[in-house]
């Protein structure tokens, strides 16, 4: 028993509500009191994830009501490390400036930070509750949270957060409607006692449409091709730092449940020999990594060439998903973490570059690696990574992918995995290029250029070093977190 | 055989990453700045020739740092075969680093400090290239490689020089791939990817994996190693500066790529396996017509670098061919041709860049009667074309000589026949060269002038250093490691 895992939920949805209050009267105090409750949440989330490795699982009974009766929430390796991610990810978010971030200044009255903070509660809550119902509600707390956040961006992006928000609630009913199939088979919403009650019932139609529903419904939620269709405008038009937040964590919480689908509530063995869920979801992830890439290329605009390389790069976990080996999912799980790291760090540096001269469009950005060494440094880093070059953390991620590839005998995913590392090449390259060697069109934005303020730089740069750092130690966390969590395919 | 812990390979790599910390200092005077690269140059070379007494005694100084992937270590280990490549590389580095601070004044370059740093930054992954105990070591810094050399190809930032750049990583990014493929491979069917010295293949593994293997390892070190039809991006590479033509497409780059091969087939494939699927012979007709047809184009070509390129096209092929054939003797001669080849052609690149700084010439048909000017420069491309030509007594017969004797103890005739006309070729598309700069009349060149002794002190270094190489190769102990290398790889007798 350890009530850890409601204390990082708890500091977030209390200091969500206290940045709210204070916010109408003090901007100042709401950042404070966001970072704060961000700073404690880490800080639970980190004192869970050591507890977990150094004792095993812990739960907790929500109001001391034991499951199947009361709602549940285990941290185990799985959830404490997504609940790691997210809240890092999330702390960075509210430090980086607003200005650059969510292009404008914090104003009296509108409660971002506090719908940052329900945007990640949502988020943790997702990954940490054993119950599937709860995990409903923390679905829709996060999906509200970034669809109000998303229209920050303008009016392009209102239309976007509303094609998303169609989408999201269809992607919502559908979870919720597989849900209700389990419960009407079994009388049970407790992950840990559906996965009991659920094998006898294996060969029932309810039971394989439920599925059906649960995994359709987080394809869309997590873009998966050809249900990407609400990303690009999404995530292009919104904020940077909702973008980050969005392609970052959110999408990767929707590929945690189906994880927590085929590792805790079913056994693996019925989405990958009695379904083929695995193999479907693996072969549309194939086919979404080189849209993904190719759509890439094809943008003019840097956080819509970000957006289309994230369905690009969720394919990626999606395939290690769908090898459904242990190696697989090693790097479908490690990805996850990776591509964080990655992507937020690009997109703040979109909000960085778009903050200090106004530009948007790749081709304008000729001569700024000289005007923004640090920035573009940092940007260099994470787009290596993106790309795979050794040491850094993208690398890896595809390590664990091609051997789980060859494992599973499967050489065209072998070929699609390499094949795309090459068409990311193109793309980021293509603005590496730009940025160092095509000299400056004599735009003044450019010429006028600096490097930004410390408060942009630091989060960006911490991202950046992340990038480096979590490739060479990469096998401490594939030993100590992922092997755990995937042990039970083996 | 033994290992023992020491931090010296480490600090061989170290040396010059953090030399390229001091150059990007902003606002030091170049002096200052062009200090650090000689300074580390100096240490890294100290370094690496601190660690030759022991590995000659068979005893490899070795370093493992921490796991990169589970059951996996970055590890580094200096054996016979990482300092013959460790040597070359550091001590021509010192060169070049004298030469490119002529060269970049001469000329002038811009962003100095760019390409000092990234200089720096090659020579580590050079080193660590080198000096990698397994094959995951070795893809890192190969891959840290080609990143750190495309900001040198693209240096001039004129539209050729920035398509020589997107060319450059097209082919090595793909090399790249198919070596992380390469890499999943061995690991997946030999569940280990040390290096040892025989191979590490399971016995019973089937033909066919041997050949994927072996056709991997084509597709990615093959790149590097610019070997037929993979080599196009090298004489597009010439738009970079001529040192780092020298210094990167003559010695480190490329050469990493013959020593990926070297280490594949050795220490990964094992030449029994390799013998026996058939893959050697398919390496062996690719290089040998690599070798041909390079020299071939190499006699058409006007522009000198490209000419130099296409000669290191087909040199490299040399190197790979005598590790496909199997034999001790064609070990020896490849392994030695790395440091022979790599002295004579940075030699001829550096006369290439002291001719370009002093008259801005770059074709062949200009430099009529340039010898008479150039007195010291021409005589130190004269020699180097001998040795590459394979006149004794420069090193390039020593290396010919093995390679040829390797040939004839396989029973293949063919390639020794290939070796001799490929001398002849050598010697037609670079003696017209000498013969025009030194007895062709010229009312161009009338003033006598050398350039600058920061880049004619180097060249003439270089080609005494060849000369010294032929005529003294047992004082150099290059022989000697060659030898250890092949005896341990082949086990004696070899095929």
């Amino acid at each position: 028993m350890s009530s850890l895992s409601v204390l990082i939920l708890a500091s977030l949805l209390l200091f969500s509500f206290i940045s709210t209050l204070v916010g109408i009267w003090r901007l100042t105090w709401a950042y404070i009191a966001a970072v704060t409750g961000m700073a404690l949440a880490l800080v639970a989330a980190g004192a869970g994830i050591f507890r977990v490795l150094t004792e095993g699982e812990l739960r907790y009974y929500l109001g001391g009501w034991p499951p199947p009766f009361g709602i549940e929430y285990v941290l185990d390796h799985l959830s404490a490390f997504m609940a790691v991610i997210i809240v890092f990810i999330g702390l960075i978010a509210v430090i980086y400036p607003p200005k650059a971030g969510l292009y404008l200044a914090p104003r009296k009255g509108v409660p971002m930070y506090g719908l940052i903070l329900l945007l990640i509660a949502g988020l943790v809550g997702v990954v940490v509750t054993g119950d599937l119902f709860n995990l409903f509600v923390f679905l829709e707390i996060y999906s509200l949270a970034s669809y109000a956040l998303i229209t920050l961006g303008g009016d392009r992006a209102v239309v976007a957060s509303f094609r998303y928000l169609v989408l999201g609630t269809i992607a919502g009913s559908f979870y919720l409607l597989g849900v209700g199939f389990i419960y009407f088979s079994t009388g049970t919403l407790n992950m840990a006692d559906a996965a009991q009650l659920l094998p006898p019932l294996y060969g029932s139609p309810t039971i394989m449409a439920a599925v059906a529903l649960i995994v359709i419904g987080m394809s869309i939620k997590m873009a998966l091709f050809p249900l990407h269709v609400w990303l690009p405008d999404a995530h292009s038009y919104a904020p940077p730092v909702i973008a980050a937040i969005l392609a970052a964590i959110q999408i990767e919480v929707a590929a945690y449940v189906v994880i927590r689908m085929l590792l805790t509530v079913f056994q693996p063995q019925y989405f990958i020999e009695v379904l083929p869920v695995t193999t479907v979801i693996g072969w549309i992830a194939a086919v979404g990594i080189i849209f993904g890439s190719v759509m890439a290329i094809a943008q003019r605009e840097f956080k819509r060439m970000l957006a289309y390389s994230t369905v690009a790069q969720v394919a990626y976990i999606g395939l290690g998903i769908g090898l459904a080996n242990p190696l697989g999912l090693i790097g479908a799980l490690l990805h996850i973490l990776n591509h964080a790291f990655m992507k937020s760090c690009l997109f703040l540096v979109a909000g960085g570059i778009r903050y200090q001269t106004g530009l948007h469009e790749i081709p304008q950005f000729a001569g700024l690696g000289r005007k923004m060494p640090l920035m573009m440094a940092a940007f260099t880093a994470a787009a290596l990574s993106m790309v795979g070059i050794p040491p850094t953390c993208g690398f890896f991620s595809k390590w664990y992918l091609v051997l789980g590839s060859i494992d599973a005998n499967n050489w065209v995913f072998v070929a699609v995995i390499l094949a795309s590392s090459l068409l990311t090449a193109v793309y980021f390259f293509r603005m590496i290029e730009k940025l160092y060697a095509v000299p400056s069109s004599g735009d003044v934005a450019v010429e006028q250029a600096t490097e930004p303020s410390a408060r942009i730089l630091v989060p960006i740069l911490i991202l950046a070093g992340g990038v480096v750092v979590l490739g060479l130690i990469n096998a401490i966390i594939v030993t100590q977190v992922l092997e755990p969590v995937v042990a039970i395919l083996q | 055989m033994e290992t023992f812990y020491s931090l010296k390979p480490l600090l061989a790599v170290l040396v010059s990453l953090v030399a390229t910390v001091l150059i990007v200092i902003p606002n030091q005077r170049p002096n200052v700045r062009e200090s650090w690269t000689i300074i580390a140059a100096v240490a890294k070379f100290a370094i690496v020739m601190s660690m030759l007494p022991s590995v000659l005694q068979g005893k490899y100084p070795a370093i493992t740092l921490f796991s990169i992937s589970p059951g996996i270590s970055l590890a580094l280990k200096v054996d016979s075969l990482g300092i013959i490549f460790g040597i070359s590389a550091s001590l021509l580095w010192i060169l070049t680093s004298f030469f490119s601070i002529g060269y970049v004044r001469g000329v002038p370059e811009h962003k100095q400090t760019r390409y000092f740093a990234s200089f720096a930054v090659c020579l580590s992954a050079t080193m660590g290239i080198a000096f990698a105990a397994n094959l995951l070591t070795l893809v890192i810094f190969y891959e840290i490689l080609t990143i750190a050399t495309y900001p040198l190809v693209l240096h001039k930032e004129t539209p050729e020089a920035i398509f020589g750049g997107r060319k450059y990583l097209v082919y090595l990014l793909t090399g790249g791939v198919f070596l992380l493929f390469a890499l999943a491979y061995t690991y997946q069917i030999s569940g280990s990817v040390d290096f040892r010295p025989g191979g590490i293949l399971p016995t019973q593994v089937g033909k066919n994996s041997i050949i994927m293997l072996s056709v991997l390892f084509l597709f990615s070190f093959g790149v590097k190693a610019a070997i037929m039809p993979l080599h196009s991006w090298l004489p597009t590479a010439m738009v970079a500066p001529t040192p780092v033509s020298a210094l990167l497409h003559a010695v480190a780059v490329v050469k990493a790529g013959v020593f990926g091969f070297a280490r594949a087939i050795g220490f990964i494939i094992g030449p029994a396996l390799l013998h026996e699927s058939g893959a050697a012979g398919f390496l062996g007709g690719l290089t040998t017509a690599t070798i041909l047809i390079a020299s071939l184009i190499a006699l058409r070509q006007d522009n000198l670098k490209a000419r130099l390129a296409y000669s290191t096209v087909g040199h490299l092929s040399y190197i790979v061919l005598g590790l496909t054939m199997l034999s001790p003797s064609a070990w020896i001669g490849g392994l030695l041709h790395i440091v022979n080849h790599a002295m004579m052609k940075i030699t001829l690149f550096f006369c290439a860049g002291a001719i370009y700084v002093k008259t801005h010439c770059e074709n062949v048909s200009e430099l009529n009667g340039i010898g008479k000017q150039m007195p010291f420069t021409m005589g130190a491309f004269a020699l180097a074309s001998m040795g590459l030509a394979g006149i004794p007594p420069i090193n390039g017969f020593i290396s010919k000589w093995y390679l040829v004797q390797g040939s004839l103890d396989v029973g293949q005739v063919l390639f020794a026949a290939t070796f001799l006309l490929s001398g002849l070729l050598n010697a037609g598309y670079l003696f017209s060269i000498v013969v025009r700069a030194f007895f062709a009349p010229s009312d161009k060149f009338t003033k006598f002038g050398e350039a600058s002794p920061l880049m004619v002190v180097p060249l003439v270094l270089t080609a005494v250093f060849s000369l010294l190489l032929g005529i003294f190769p047992d004082y150099t102990y290059f022989y000697q490691l060659a030898s250890h290398v092949a005896t341990s790889v082949l086990r004696g007798g070899g095929l």
